[in-house]
């Protein structure tokens, strides 16, 4: 770790505010805690700092200048262009500039950059639709490199931006990689193909779901609030999203699979253009998108063959909303 | 007179200016611009109906859960489904720990850490109030952050997480709860009791529930001091906030929380000191003051499309209107229509005011625990949580509720199976709207009116207590 805590600035770009009050949910001791127990020194936060209007500028402008060192700058919110390229959409109060311009010049002073949560990254929902506003990611317009700040951007650590994605990330992704920059222990291949920390997105948000006999045996949910694998019908994406989403508690107990919706892949560029997010588009009865790195043919041949193997418990279970048939009694001594 | 412009304007989730008109050490006028725009409407135009379940939510990080409830509203309205009762149980209890969250974030993020600043460090009451309620660093939000992360676990065990969950559905919720769940939101709820009454009020909850008068209130918090509610009142008392950032006091709210026949908490307009009934064909929204174009219309018959460039604007937010007037929305005014005494007689004696504001936040923060146990006793755990129902592909459907800061309603178009027009009229849209077209402000712009400012201050501080006192969410207001 080192000695001097490390300054950071959160801004809050064409965004619901929603990556904040997840990071806000991180430590059994509260965030101000963990700031205070590994070295981040928050220099201003648009939600949470006492500095408003004229002491606020004051700090952006310090900043801007290079006068307070910015080590690691924090963005939450889609990058709006428009209308026109004149970033009108966001303007930043008292300043007469546009959030874009803001970006663009601290980005510049940053030692290290963060994009928190998928709109900073990628755009996000907001570049949903016809995309009105030319919303666009730091480094990326979906999954294209370019955005507000170009391919070639790299902070003054040399790291293009650090894409935190998630629609809201966990709170736990964002806490850990803002501590692992305090150590910086994040190095170029610490992150995957489209800038995200490897810390959780090397996973699946597949791995560890509760559904995952069900989803052995293809024993499907038809409607939601039923318990079976939500894959086949209802929409659930979680096989080919990044995250290590159901190996952590959301909030104390959760995960969306687990409460009983579907994964919309929240973490990938471009999640916001999908339609009929809670139905599973299919061609000639197969899911059009078949799990990462799984061959169509075994898919087709292993379903097949679990579906006729799938033990009565599960196929009842996964048309309930409630458990139907426990597990048979087994053997007493294993 | 001086002009002021305030920003980049804080702790009120999202992007808020606002310029001041200053003559004689006070507001003479003020002009309130939410200077962000994303586009939700425009985005949700030609999707599928369900798809706004996963689009509407997202507007916002703090009410997301409320923007879930008035878009599974308008999607059951629109099919004419009634949710299964555990459903409606489990959608009432998420949306309830939302808006407890957000009262007590309000509170100690927010709205406390003003009477922090240096202005008052001739108080009496300044170096505890510095100790407890510094911004990020005092002693209270280090109480609460792990309060309030306790309090999400309910939303964790109902709605998988928050913000931004799918599970609260037009026919119910997609979790069914069982037996063990039940104990666990039961002892989420009681740990959440204790931090209230340990630290936000010092004080039995049936206690201060009893607390029917001003005056009531007042004895009580002088006769206990040492808790962060009875510190904001002592606050309060010696800057005389009930005296501060006044509306016309014509207030609204849409009712919340549906129990067995009826609302929990009913709806209306109070006006001229009294409930009447609200009728939402009487609600209207007005571009005049915003980069939009168009004109007046009902949401229904209305769009949201962006002028950059249009003469006379200063806002991308539009001013909704009831039957053409200004109205003030949230806690106060719910607790008001819904007849809770204390806040009925707060409105009586002072008028709508910051004091009133906060107060009334924290009687309803009160109410909330004691009902959200009540309803985790409802569940009936071997019945279903979600029923289903047919989507007619043209119909025209409203979805209404109450989120922490006001009325928040989903008007919904559907032509040829798709979304035709979807407008959001969220509870700060009503609250810091422009100027409507026959120049009137709106209820913030009323409220600045007469503010102090003192001498040499760029920022006042009784505007950011006024400002802060609506606990607004402009990334609501304009979406």
């Amino acid at each position: 770790m080192t000695d001097a805590p490390l300054n950071v600035l959160w801004l809050q770009a064409g965004s619901c505010g929603g990556c904040t009050m997840s990071l806000l949910s991180e430590g059994a001791e509260g965030l101000a805690a963990g700031f205070e127990t590994f070295g981040l020194n928050l220099l201003w936060h648009p939600a949470l700092s006492l500095e408003s209007g004229d002491e606020a500028l004051g700090i952006l402008k310090s900043v801007a200048a290079g006068e307070t060192p910015l080590d690691i700058l924090c963005v939450e919110g889609s990058i709006l262009r428009g209308p026109g390229g004149s970033g009108k959409f966001q303007m930043v109060s008292g300043t007469g500039r546009s959030m874009a311009s803001w970006v663009k010049e601290l980005a510049a002073q940053a030692r290290y950059a963060v994009a928190v949560g998928t709109c900073s990254s990628f755009g996000g929902i907001p570049s949903g639709g016809a995309n009105p506003t030319d919303a666009c990611g730091l480094m990326y317009n979906g999954d294209r490199p370019g955005g507000l700040l170009g391919d070639g951007y790299r902070s003054t650590a040399g790291l293009p931006v650090i894409n935190v994605a998630g629609c809201a990330p966990h709170p736990g992704w964002i806490f850990e990689v803002l501590v692992s920059l305090t150590r910086d222990e994040i190095a170029a291949d610490d992150l995957d193909f489209f800038a995200r920390p490897r810390l959780f997105a090397d996973h699946l948000a597949h791995h560890g779901c509760a559904r995952n006999e069900f989803y052995e045996y293809k024993a499907s949910a038809s409607k939601l609030s039923e318990r079976g694998c939500l894959m086949e019908k209802l929409g659930c994406k979680a096989t080919q999203a990044s995250g290590d989403c159901n190996l952590r508690v959301w909030n104390g107990g959760g995960t969306c699979t687990d409460a009983g919706y579907t994964c919309i892949a929240c973490t990938s560029p471009g999640f916001e253009k999908a339609k009929n997010y809670q139905e599973t588009p299919t061609i000639g009865g197969l899911p059009v998108g078949l799990p990462v790195d799984m061959p169509k043919a075994w898919f087709v041949a292993l379903a097949a063959l679990s579906k006729s193997a799938t033990p009565e418990r599960v196929k009842q279970n996964a048309r309930a909303p409630h458990i139907k048939v426990p597990p048979a009694k087994g053997r007493s001594k294993p | 007179m001086t002009r002021l412009i305030v920003g980049p304007f804080n702790r009120v989730e999202g992007d808020l200016e606002v310029t001041l008109e200053t003559a004689e050490g006070q507001v003479t006028g003020a002009r309130v611009n939410a200077p962000m725009y994303r586009g939700f409407e425009q985005i949700l135009e030609g999707k599928t109906p369900g798809d706004a379940l996963v689009i509407a939510p997202r507007i916002c990080g703090i009410c997301s859960v409320s923007q879930s409830v008035a878009a599974s509203r308008a999607l059951a309205d629109a099919m004419g489904l009634v949710p299964a009762p555990n459903g409606r149980l489990a959608a009432n209890l998420v949306s309830a720990a939302e808006n407890l969250s957000d009262h007590l974030s309000h509170f100690y993020l927010f709205f406390m850490p003003d009477f922090t600043r240096d202005i008052y460090g001739d108080r009496s009451w300044y170096e505890e109030a510095v100790q407890r309620f510094a911004a990020v660093k005092g002693a209270a939000s280090k109480d609460f952050l792990p309060a309030r992360n306790r309090l999400l676990h309910v939303v964790g065990i109902l709605a998988g997480k928050w913000p931004h969950s799918l599970a609260i559905q037009p026919g119910g919720t997609t979790k069914a709860v069982d037996q063990g769940e039940r104990v666990r939101l039961l002892a989420v709820l009681s740990e959440t009791r204790r931090f209230l009454e340990r630290v936000v009020f010092g004080d039995d909850l049936e206690t201060v529930l009893a607390l029917e008068t001003p005056e009531a209130l007042t004895a009580w918090s002088e006769e206990k001091p040492h808790s962060d509610f009875s510190r904001f009142l002592a606050m309060s008392r010696d800057l005389r906030l009930s005296e501060l950032g006044k509306t016309p006091g014509r207030l609204m709210s849409y009712g919340a929380y549906p129990d067995e026949g009826a609302l929990w908490l009913s709806g209306g307009l109070w006006e001229g000191g009294a409930v009447k009934s609200l009728d939402l064909n009487e609600v209207s929204e007005d571009p005049a003051s915003a980069w939009l174009s168009g004109g007046v219309g009902h949401p229904f018959d209305s769009d949201t499309l962006p002028d950059a460039e249009k003469d006379g604007a200063y806002s991308w937010c539009k001013a909704p209107r009831l039957q053409g007037g200004v109205v003030e929305v949230g806690a106060l005014a719910r607790q008001a229509i819904a007849g809770n005494a204390l806040a009925q007689k707060l409105l009586h004696e002072d008028g709508s005011t910051v004091h009133g504001r906060v107060v009334a936040r924290l009687i309803e923060a009160a109410r909330l625990i004691v009902q959200m146990g009540r309803w985790v006793d409802e569940f009936r755990l071997k019945d279903e949580f979600c029923v289903h129902g047919e989507m007619p592909d043209e119909v025209q459907a409203l979805g209404t509720t109450e989120a922490a800061r006001g009325s928040l309603g989903h008007w919904m178009v559907l032509k040829g199976g798709v979304i035709h027009r979807y407008q959001i009229v969220a509870p700060t849209t009503w609250n810091f709207s422009p100027r409507d077209a026959s120049g009137t402000p709106g209820p913030l712009e009323q409220a600045l009116v007469g503010a102090p400012v003192r001498e040499g201050e760029a920022s006042p501080v009784a505007v950011q207590h006024i400002v802060r006192s609506f606990d607004p969410c402009m990334v609501c207001t304009v979406h």
